[in-house]
């Protein structure tokens, strides 16, 4: 399909979201992360059964802590693409993109930049 | 297990907004199963308390390690020679952990990281649910291994109360009657008839009504 979408996200390959863990996460966001989408097979669909289920819940447990310490919950984001759909992964990536540029950068790359000036 | 449940991060934050050299101190036993207090939790909660305070622009030291135990001088004695180094410890283990660190470090302060619940089981994963609570004499041999003073509200001994209703507690229609557990487990064992055997008043000096508990065995001590 050759299929065109935001250039400024990098992809990470896992053999499942089941092996995301909520540091995984944070850590990407104390290293100056703007967000995070975690993009997992079909619910009911997993090859390891309930490893996209296990995903869903760290990311609401991320979120819960984000939005606790002032960075934002919302940028962090749970997905279920299955690997046949390509336009709508596309979708998705376009859509966390412009809810991330509105949201602006995260807050701690910002203040990382700050003590270093 | 002693289970114990992480404190919302918003507590802790102003438990430590203070302080600027932090120690995150994780407990390897019954706080890890639980998914509270172990390895894991502490780099999650570090992580979370570093973002935090770069964020309102404080510069602090956070640094974690997890013991084998709390509640033992010799896993204790692993952050003497460190311990200075922090004007506050965040312990992840439960009451009897952060306590026992106290004593130990008098002069740190010792903030607790989560709340201490009770003794009890992992029913399914993310499920805990009360079976003991240290009443100092078991009765389980009288009572087919159920325990009345941990699974009945009223902590009874002769039998159920009038607020048993369909082998549930009056006090939540989900709690099961900690006596109907007990009249089916001595159904199923046969000793049903041991159900007519009054018990006898109960010695609460052993329990927490005595005030704070110590166990001495000599034939251990050094």
């Amino acid at each position: 399909m050759r299929l065109r979408y935001p250039s400024n996200i990098r992809i990470i390959l896992l053999p499942c979201t089941g092996k995301v863990d909520v540091i995984h996460l944070l850590r990407a966001f104390e290293k100056g992360a703007d967000g995070a989408c975690i993009v997992g097979c079909l619910e009911g669909e997993c090859h390891y059964n309930n490893g996209n289920i296990r995903a869903r819940k760290r990311v609401e447990q991320v979120r819960q802590i984000l939005d606790s310490i002032g960075i934002g919950g919302e940028r962090v984001q749970m997905y279920n693409v299955s690997s046949s759909e390509a336009p709508r992964f596309v979708k998705i990536v376009e859509e966390m993109t412009e809810k991330i540029i509105s949201m602006g950068p995260n807050p701690i790359k910002i203040a990382r930049k700050r003590k270093a000036a | 297990m002693i289970v114990a449940k992480k404190k919302p991060v918003e507590e802790i934050i102003e438990e430590v907004k203070n302080y600027e050299k932090i120690l995150v101190v994780g407990c390897n036993e019954c706080v890890t199963v639980c998914e509270a207090g172990g390895k894991k939790e502490v780099a999650v909660l570090a992580s979370a308390l570093r973002m935090y305070f770069m964020n309102q622009g404080k510069d602090i030291r956070l640094d974690e390690v997890t013991l084998e135990r709390q509640c033992d001088h010799e896993y204790l004695e692993e952050i003497r020679n460190i311990i200075d180094q922090y004007d506050a410890v965040i312990s992840l283990a439960c009451g009897v952990g952060v306590q026992f660190m106290a004593e130990k470090y008098f002069s740190t302060p010792i903030l607790p990281g989560v709340d201490t619940c009770f003794m009890g089981a992992a029913e399914e994963r993310g499920v805990w649910s009360e079976r003991c609570q240290g009443c100092g004499h078991c009765i389980l041999a009288r009572t087919g291994g159920i325990c009345p003073v941990s699974r009945c509200a009223k902590r009874l001994f002769n039998g159920p109360c009038g607020g048993s209703t369909k082998g549930h507690c009056e006090i939540d229609k989900d709690l099961v009657c900690g006596w109907q557990l007990i009249i089916d487990r001595l159904k199923e064992l046969g000793r049903l008839e041991d159900y007519e055997i009054i018990a006898p008043i109960k010695d609460w000096s052993t329990e927490r009504a005595g005030g704070p508990r110590k166990v001495v065995r000599e034939d251990v001590r050094q």
